[in-house]
């Protein structure tokens, strides 16, 4: 990389004779040496009180409990060591929501990763029309607030507003339920699946765009067809950027909850330990159990950290990373 | 089969456009109807009676105007978090890249253990944090969380190192420039791209926070347009007070900006996807 040392040393107090028009005063050493502190100190102050000291806490609240002195008595912090832990790792709310976590997983990054290769492969082989178009719809999702998607999505599956229904029933079927029991995760799950895929497209689109054109070149001089390009020359060099946006995808679906949260009026299917993260604030707020919801969410965090840290190195093995 | 391939891919592409768009078009079909329309003309039907305006006359003053109170919060909590960060960013990842100095690995270790970290793990903690602060249902406990993006520093550090040539910066220092000026009056302005697309990826992921300000206010006149809709949508409609055409016409006026700025700014964040992609 193109690092240079600090302090500069052509800066230095005899650094050569002052130009004349310049109106520096005297350099200060320590000044200069200061510099690279200086500058990182903002992020690193932001980072460390916004960053590190609430990992901090929440190990510190986990290892504590709340006890009250009677019914009336004023809540006192307690040390319960890995108490909370233990509880956790045994709750069968805890386990229930993970569960569904791992199924919502199943659910939607198969589909999602299989779609925007798709369609970043055919948009990006130039053969169909429409293709500024087609990418901009596809990618629009991304730009709606989860909240506000979800709450769209939540007037198509009441059955008061639903297009669906609607349609379903003119043509003589029943009106499906899509907010109750096992449906209601399928229609979280493509919830996720029309806001994330276009966002995935575009990046392994711009990972298409970054291979050199002289490899497709060599590959049609070879007689390779359109769609054995795209299948044996591009989509292996697809591979590094799906392995990272799967990553990224199990992290953003561990800490599933703005869904499920924004649906739960419009369901009594979901339930307060629905997801973890879920759990986690429910307990913190109303349960007051501040200490169990920090070790839920040091938990899932280890867990998350784990997972990702295993696909990582399994695509580091393969050399795909 | 080559015969027929194209126009197969042709019409796949098509109908997975038309259901991209599909709630797009159904909010803004809905955002016309009014509240009895809105339960007799189901899905993309039009109701009998175009309502968008009288919809938008009562969004801005039913509660006393809590909805545009809703959007400038948002505005302004994304605003300036989104400034801050892309400062703090800027400056860290620059000098990351442009300096040696004790720490820096460790530094740069922490940050990239940072991007894989989830801001919603982070949210319960900070709450704790904010309380002891006494920062608890104050704007401030959304604002300055915000304004750290670990992702951010790592976009500008790329950059940095690709776009800002230390025989610039030598030459600045012979004229006797010194190095804060010429982070500010040089480097900032050759790293300008970057900076547009982190300032943008920050204040889409402000905007569409729901877990942190969730958390952080009960005060209803601080919250954010997010945390303000799934309010409105979420009084019963038992309550005999049924506002669900001011929740689709908010949902329509609240995108309305981030879908202008989207499509305006293409360049940006096509750039920026693809910088995060390319190096990561």
């Amino acid at each position: 990389m193109s690092q240079v040392a600090a302090p500069p040393r052509r800066t230095g107090p005899d650094g050569g004779t002052p130009r004349p028009a310049s109106r520096r005063r005297a350099p200060r050493r320590i000044g200069v040496r200061a510099v690279p502190y200086v500058m990182v100190a903002p992020f690193t102050a932001f980072f460390a009180l916004f960053f590190l000291v609430p990992i901090g806490i929440a190990v510190y609240q986990s290892l504590h409990g709340t006890e009250r002195a009677g019914l009336l008595g004023k809540p006192k912090d307690v040390f319960v060591g890995l108490g909370n832990y233990a509880e956790v790792l045994t709750d069968p709310g805890f386990h229930s929501g993970l569960l569904r976590v791992l199924g919502y997983v199943l659910l939607t990054i198969p589909v999602m990763l299989v779609l925007s290769a798709g369609f970043a492969l055919i948009l990006d082989s130039g053969i169909v029309r429409l293709r500024r178009l087609h990418r901009l719809a596809i990618f629009l999702p991304y730009a709606i607030p989860v909240v506000v998607a979800t709450l769209v999505w939540g007037f198509f599956y009441q059955p008061e507003f639903s297009p669906i229904a609607g349609a379903l029933r003119s043509l003589g079927f029943g009106t499906p339920e899509l907010l109750e029991g096992g449906a209601l995760l399928g229609s979280i799950a493509n919830v996720a699946v029309w806001q994330w895929t276009g966002y995935n497209m575009i990046i392994l689109i711009a990972a298409l765009q970054a291979v050199p054109v002289s490899v497709y070149e060599a590959a049609r001089l070879d007689g390779c067809g359109e769609l054995a390009l795209a299948l044996r020359v591009k989509l292996p060099m697809l591979v590094p950027a799906m392995l990272l946006a799967f990553i990224f995808s199990l992290i953003g679906a561990f800490q599933l909850f703005n869904e499920p949260a924004v649906l739960r009026p419009l369901s009594s299917s979901v339930t307060a330990d629905y997801t973890p993260n879920l759990y986690a604030y429910s307990k913190a707020f109303t349960d007051a159990q501040p200490g169990y919801a920090a070790a839920i969410a040091v938990v899932l965090a280890l867990a998350t950290f784990a997972f990702s840290f295993v696909f990582l190195r399994a695509g580091q093995r393969k050399g795909a990373l | 089969m080559k015969r027929l391939g194209l126009p197969l891919t042709q019409l796949v592409l098509l109908l997975s456009t038309v259901y991209f768009l599909l709630p797009l078009a159904w909010v803004l079909v809905n955002a016309t109807k009014g509240s009895d329309d809105l339960f007799s003309a189901i899905g993309f039907a039009f109701g009998e009676r175009f309502a968008l305006f009288d919809n938008l006359a009562e969004l801005g003053t039913y509660q006393h105007g809590l909805f545009w109170r809703w959007m400038l919060n948002t505005v302004f909590y994304a605003g300036a978090g989104a400034t801050v960060a892309t400062l703090l960013a800027a400056l860290a990842g620059y000098t990351m890249a442009k300096y040696r100095f004790r720490g820096s690995g460790t530094l740069s270790v922490l940050i990239l253990g940072a991007v894989l970290v989830p801001t919603t793990a982070l949210a319960l903690p900070l709450y704790f944090l904010m309380v002891d602060l006494g920062l608890d249902n104050n704007p401030l406990a959304v604002i300055l969380p915000s304004c750290v993006s670990p992702i951010g520093v790592y976009l500008a550090r790329i950059y940095a190192g690709s776009s800002v040539p230390n025989e610039v910066m030598d030459a600045a220092r012979v004229d006797g420039v010194g190095e804060y000026s010429i982070f500010f009056s040089i480097s900032a302005r050759l790293m300008a791209p970057a900076l547009v697309t982190i300032f943008l990826f920050q204040f889409v992921a402000i905007w569409n926070n729901f877990f942190l300000p969730l958390v952080m206010l009960n005060e209803r006149a601080l919250y954010p347009i997010t945390l303000g809709l799934v309010d409105w949508n979420s009084t019963p409609p038992s309550s005999g007070n049924v506002i669900y055409h001011l929740v689709v016409t908010g949902a329509l006026v609240s995108v309305i900006p981030l879908v202008a700025a989207f499509l305006l700014l293409q360049r940006h964040w096509r750039s920026g996807l693809a910088a995060g992609s390319i190096t990561a």
